[in-house]
C-alpha cells in the first residue's frame, strides 16, 4: 500500500487578472492538478490575513494568493499593498511555527492562463513535499478524515 | 484519492438547519463539464448533503444557460420559494448576468444568486473523473456558504458623461469619431502624428478592389477634420487616465506644434522655405524627404504644419528662422509650449492600430543589408503615385525597373522564432502587389508563400485575378535571400533560395527585387498605453476583448472599447466594422444617460471605527476622508470603486465590502474546505 498525500489548497484570485487567467487555463484546455480551490476577490488588496488563516485553520494545506503583475493591478497599485502585507502574515505564520512555503504570492495576468496552471503544478508539489498541515484536524481524528470547520478556531476578524 | 459522495462524509458545519431556501444547479453544459465531472453525483451530494445548510433542492440540467434551463431557476424560485441560487457552471464573466437576470425575473434579488465555475476551473482543466467531481462539491459547497451570507444589493447608478475620447486616428478610430459625431454626440480625436489617416493613408492602392487608398481615405478625413462634434487633438498624447465609465478624466498633451493653429491657412510655404530636409521614417518609411517644418503628406487633417524641433536648424544652430519670415500670416511661434488639456468623457475607444514587424529579425533575408530588398510598406510608398518615385517601382538606385521580383509570404508570421499568429492581411498584401508590379513594369513576379490565405468577400477571386495574370506561386518557406551566386545566371541579382514543396525539391530564383510582405505587430508601446488605461494584452501585446467571440468591441475595462488592429491584425473592412461597433456601444451608453454597475462598494461603520486612519491613505481613489469632528473615517461611495484593500487593512474591522464580505469569504472558505480530497490510496 503506497500513500500519495494530496495536499488541499485555497487559492485567492483577483477578479481582474488572475481569475482570468485561471478561466483562460481553462478554455485553452491545460491541465494542472485538483488540489486547488479558488476563491474570487476584486482585488489581491482585498486579501484579508484573516482569511489565510482561516484557509489553514480549516484544513488547507497551502495558501496560494494570485494577483495581477505590479503595475497592472485594476486598482492602480493595490497589488503592491498586498505584497507589503503577504510579507508581514508570512511572518507571523513563521512565527506560529509554519513553514514559509505553505503560504505563496504569485503574479498572472490575464493572458497568463499557461503561467497559472504551471504556478500551480509547482505549487502542489511544493506542499506535497512539505506534507499535511492538520491545523484544521482536531487531535483526535485521523489526518485522512473530512476536516471541522472549526469556528472556535477562527480568528477574530 | 476517491469520490466522497457514496460514502456519508462527516458534515462538519453547524448541524442547525439553515435558514434559507436554496437551490443547487449543476449544468452539463453539453459534455463541457459533464465528460469529466459526474454532474448526477453533485446534484444529488448538494441536495442530500447539505439539506442542513438550506439545501432544497438539487438539479442538474444539460444547458444551465439556455431559456428552459433559466425557466427551471425561475419555476423553482416560485414554486419552492428559493431564497438563494447557486449555479455551478461556467466563469461568473460569461454567465453570471444571465443567471442573476433569471433570478431577478423570478422575484428574486439578483444578488442572492451565486455562479460557481465549475468549467472554467474543474472539467476543463482536470482529468481524473473522481478527483474533479469531488472538487465540483467543494466548489458547490463554497458557494452555498457564500450565498448564505449575501444579501439583497441593488445596482448602482452613475451617469454617463455625453461627451468620448477616440484614441488613433487611423481609419478604425476616424470611423468610431464620425458615427459618434453624426450621431450628435461630442467627440475628442486624439492623434499622436501630425495628421490623422495612420497606415491607410501610405498605400496606393487597396485590396481586393484596387480602389486607390486616397480616395476612399480622404473625404473621411475632411468629414472628420470639419465636424462640428469632433475636436481633433493631432500631435497630442494621453498621459493620464482617471476615473470610471461615466466619468473619465483625461489628460492629453498637446505637444508644441510651433505653429499658431488660429493664423496658419495651411498654404505650405513655409515647408517650402524650410532649409532642412529630414528623411521621412514615419510616413514615407525612409524612403523620402520631408522638411524640418512639414505636413506629412498633402492631404494631411489637419492642415497645420508641425516642427520638427530635434532637426530645425534654428533648435540646432540658433539662426535661419526661414519658415517665420516667408509666412504671410506670422503664424510660426517658435516660443510655443506644450499644453496640457484635461478632458471630461464619459466613454473611450481606443484605436492605435499596429507597428510594421520589423524586417532586420530576419537576418538571412537580408533586409537593411541587401539594398533591394524592400519591406511591405516601403513598396506601398513605392507605388504610390504621391510617393517619392512618383510611383515608378524602381529598385533602390531610384532608376533601374526591375525585371524579375520576389514576393516573400509571412515574415515575421506564422513563424515560432518572432510571431506564431497570422497577421491576415500579408497574403492579400502579398497578391496586391504581385498586381501592381505586373500592371506596372511587365516584371516576373514570383509569390512565395506557405499556405495561400485568401478568405472574406471577394479575397478569392483577387487570388484568381492574379494567377490569371501569369503571376507564378512557389509553395515553401524561402530559406535565404542573398546576393552571392553560385552560376553565371544569377550573377548580379538577388537569389531566393526556397523549397519548392510541391514540387519537392530546392530552387534558387534570381530576382532584381524582394518585397518582404511583413507581417503586423502590436504597437511598440502598447504595453505602456494598454497599463495607462488600465486594460490587459495578450502575450502577443495585442489589446485584449472582453470574449474572443461574443465581444471582441469591449474590454474588461467597463466603458473602454478597442477598435482596428489594436485587438489584433485585421485589413480595413473589419477594422471599419469594428470602429463602427464601437460607436455603437458607446452610443448605447450615452443614450441611457446613467448605467447600473455593480454595487460592490466599501463602507465604515461609524460605531465601530476607531478613528486609526490606517484606512485613509491606502485608497487609490482618495476616497477615504477622515471627519475630524467626530473622529471617524467615511468612503465616499461615488469614488470607491470596491477593490477591498482597506477592508482588508481596518484593525477595527469597522470596514465592509458589499458583495466581498469578509462574512462572506470566510463562509465560502469554509464551504469549500468542507471536503479534504486527501485519502490513503492503495497501489
Ligand atoms: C503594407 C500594408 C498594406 C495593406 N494593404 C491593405 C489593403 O490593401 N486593404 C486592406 O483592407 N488592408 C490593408 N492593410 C491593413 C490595414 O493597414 C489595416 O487594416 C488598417 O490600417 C488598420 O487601421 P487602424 O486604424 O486599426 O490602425 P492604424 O492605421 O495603425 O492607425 C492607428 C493610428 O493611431 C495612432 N496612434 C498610435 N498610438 C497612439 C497613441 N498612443 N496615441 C495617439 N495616437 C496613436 C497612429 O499614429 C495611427 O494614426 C495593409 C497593411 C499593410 C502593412
Ligand atoms: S482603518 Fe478602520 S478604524 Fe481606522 S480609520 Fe479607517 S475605518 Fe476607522
Ligand atoms: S474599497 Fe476602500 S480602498 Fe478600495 S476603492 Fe473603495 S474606499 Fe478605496
Ligand atoms: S486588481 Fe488584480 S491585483 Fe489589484
Amino acid at each position: 500500500m503506497t500513500y500519495k498525500f494530496e495536499p488541499t489548497i485555497i487559492g485567492f484570485t483577483c477578479n481582474w487578472c488572475s481569475y482570468r487567467a485561471a478561466d483562460l487555463a481553462g478554455t485553452a484546455r491545460i491541465k494542472y492538478p485538483p488540489n486547488v480551490r479558488l476563491v474570487r476577490l476584486m482585488c489581491s488588496g482585498r486579501l484579508d490575513p484573516t482569511f489565510v488563516f482561516k484557509a489553514l485553520a480549516s484544513g488547507a494545506d497551502g495558501v496560494i494568493i494570485t494577483g495581477c503583475h505590479p503595475g497592472e493591478c485594476h486598482y492602480l497599485e493595490q497589488n503592491y499593498k498586498a505584497l507589503r502585507r503577504f510579507q508581514l502574515m508570512r511572518r507571523t505564520l513563521v512565527g506560529l511555527g509554519l513553514e514559509p512555503g505553505r503560504v505563496k504570492l504569485i503574479w498572472a495576468s490575464a493572458a497568463e492562463g499557461a503561467r497559472f496552471a504551471s504556478e500551480i503544478n509547482i505549487f502542489v508539489e511544493e506542499i506535497r513535499a512539505l506534507g499535511p498541515l492538520h491545523w484544521g484536524v482536531p487531535d483526535d481524528e485521523e489526518p485522512s478524515t473530512v476536516h471541522s470547520p472549526l469556528s472556535e478556531m477562527e480568528v477574530p476578524a | 484519492m476517491t469520490q466522497h459522495g457514496g460514502t456519508s462524509p462527516k458534515l462538519a458545519l453547524s448541524e442547525s438547519k439553515g435558514e434559507e431556501r436554496i437551490g443547487v444547479y449543476v449544468c452539463h453544459c453539453g459534455t463541457n463539464i459533464a465528460g469529466v465531472v459526474d454532474v448526477q453525483e453533485v446534484a444529488e451530494w448538494a441536495a442530500a448533503q447539505l439539506e442542513h445548510r438550506g439545501v432544497v433542492i438539487g438539479r442538474e440540467y444539460k444547458f444551465m444557460c439556455s431559456s428552459l434551463g433559466q425557466e427551471l431557476i425561475e419555476k423553482d424560485i416560485k414554486e419552492l420559494e428559493l431564497t438563494r441560487v447557486v449555479v455551478a457552471a461556467c466563469s461568473p464573466h460569461l454567465h453570471e448576468h444571465t443567471f442573476r437576470t433569471a433570478c431577478k425575473n423570478a422575484g428574486l434579488n439578483p444578488y442572492l444568486c451565486e455562479l460557481v465555475s465549475i468549467r472554467e476551473q474543474v472539467s476543463w482543466v482536470h482529468t481524473d473523473k473522481a478527483a474533479a467531481t469531488a472538487k465540483a462539491k467543494a466548489v458547490v459547497s463554497g458557494g452555498v456558504e457564500r450565498v448564505i451570507r449575501h444579501a439583497p444589493l441593488e445596482p448602482l447608478r452613475v451617469p454617463i458623461h455625453p461627451d468620448t475620447l477616440v484614441v488613433g486616428g487611423g481609419i478604425a478610430g476616424i470611423q468610431s469619431a464620425l458615427e459618434i459625431a453624426d450621431a450628435g454626440y461630442h467627440v475628442y480625436l486624439v492623434e499622436r502624428e501630425p495628421s490623422i489617416g495612420g497606415h491607410m493613408a501610405q498605400f496606393d492602392k487597396t485590396f481586393p478592389t484596387l480602389d486607390c487608398s486616397a480616395c476612399i481615405l480622404t473625404p473621411k478625413m475632411v468629414q472628420v477634420g470639419t465636424h462640428p462634434n469632433v475636436t481633433l487633438l493631432t500631435w497630442s498624447e494621453v498621459e493620464k487616465v482617471d476615473g470610471f465609465v461615466g466619468n473619465f478624466t483625461v489628460t492629453v498633451r498637446k505637444k508644441a506644434r510651433k505653429v499658431i493653429e488660429d493664423l496658419c491657412t495651411g498654404c505650405g510655404i513655409c515647408q517650402e522655405k524650410c532649409p532642412k530636409k529630414v528623411i521621412d521614417d514615419v510616413y514615407e518609411a525612409g524612403l523620402g524627404y520631408r522638411k524640418a517644418v512639414y505636413t506629412p503628406f498633402p492631404q494631411a487633417v489637419p492642415k497645420y504644419p508641425v516642427m520638427d524641433v530635434e532637426n530645425c536648424t534654428y533648435f540646432e544652430k540658433g539662426t535661419c528662422k526661414a519658415c517665420e519670415k516667408f509666412c504671410p500670416t506670422n503664424a510660426i511661434d517658435f516660443k510655443q509650449q506644450d499644453e496640457i488639456l484635461t478632458l471630461q468623457v464619459g466613454n473611450i475607444v481606443l484605436a492605435t492600430g499596429y507597428d510594421l514587424f520589423d524586417a532586420r529579425r530576419v537576418t538571412n533575408y537580408g533586409y537593411g543589408r541587401l539594398p533591394n530588398v524592400f519591406t511591405s510598406l516601403e513598396f506601398e510608398r513605392l507605388s504610390n503615385a504621391a510617393g517619392p518615385t512618383n510611383g515608378n517601382i524602381v529598385l533602390r538606385d531610384g532608376k533601374t525597373t526591375p525585371k524579375a521580383v520576389g514576393i516573400v509570404h509571412c515574415v515575421g508570421s506564422r513563424d515560432r522564432n518572432f510571431n506564431n499568429y497570422c497577421s491576415v492581411i500579408c497574403c492579400m498584401q502579398g497578391l496586391k502587389f504581385a498586381h501592381l508590379v505586373h500592371e506596372r513594369t511587365g516584371a516576373i513576379v514570383y509569390n512565395f508563400y506557405i499556405d495561400m490565405r485568401t478568405a472574406y468577400k471577394a479575397y478569392d477571386e483577387f487570388y484568381q485575378r492574379v494567377l490569371e495574370e501569369g503571376t507564378l506561386f512557389v509553395r515553401g518557406k524561402v530559406a535565404e535571400i542573398t546576393d552571392v551566386p553560385r552560376r553565371p545566371d544569377e550573377d548580379g541579382h538577388l537569389i531566393v533560395q526556397v523549397e519548392d514543396t510541391l514540387a519537392g525539391k530546392q530552387r534558387r530564383i534570381p530576382v532584381d527585387m524582394v518585397i518582404l510582405s511583413t507581417g503586423l505587430q502590436p504597437r511598440y508601446d502598447a504595453k505602456e498605453t494598454a497599463k495607462r488605461f488600465g486594460l490587459s494584452c495578450s502575450s502577443d501585446g495585442w489589446f485584449i476583448e472582453k470574449h474572443p467571440k461574443l465581444d471582441p468591441i469591449s474590454t474588461m475595462t467597463e466603458g473602454i472599447y478597442i477598435a482596428g488592429c489594436v485587438q489584433g491584425p485585421k485589413d480595413i473592412p473589419s477594422s471599419v466594422a469594428q470602429g463602427a461597433a464601437a460607436a455603437a456601444r458607446v452610443l448605447g451608453k450615452i443614450q441611457q444617460k446613467e448605467i447600473s454597475i455593480e454595487p460592490v462598494r466599501a463602507s465604515v461603520n461609524q460605531d465601530q471605527c476607531s478613528g486609526c486612519r490606517i484606512c485613509n491613505n491606502l485608497c487609490p481613489y482618495n476616497a477615504i476622508s477622515f471627519d475630524e469632528d467626530r473622529g471617524v473615517s467615511l468612503v465616499n461611495a461615488a469614488l470607491c470603486q470596491g477593490c477591498g484593500t482597506c477592508v482588508a487593512a481596518c484593525p477595527a474591522g469597522a470596514i465592509s465590502g458589499t458583495a466581498f464580505s469578509n462574512d462572506q469569504i470566510l463562509s465560502q472558505i469554509e464551504g469549500l474546505l468542507l471536503l479534504n480530497i486527501d485519502e490513503p490510496v492503495t497501489a
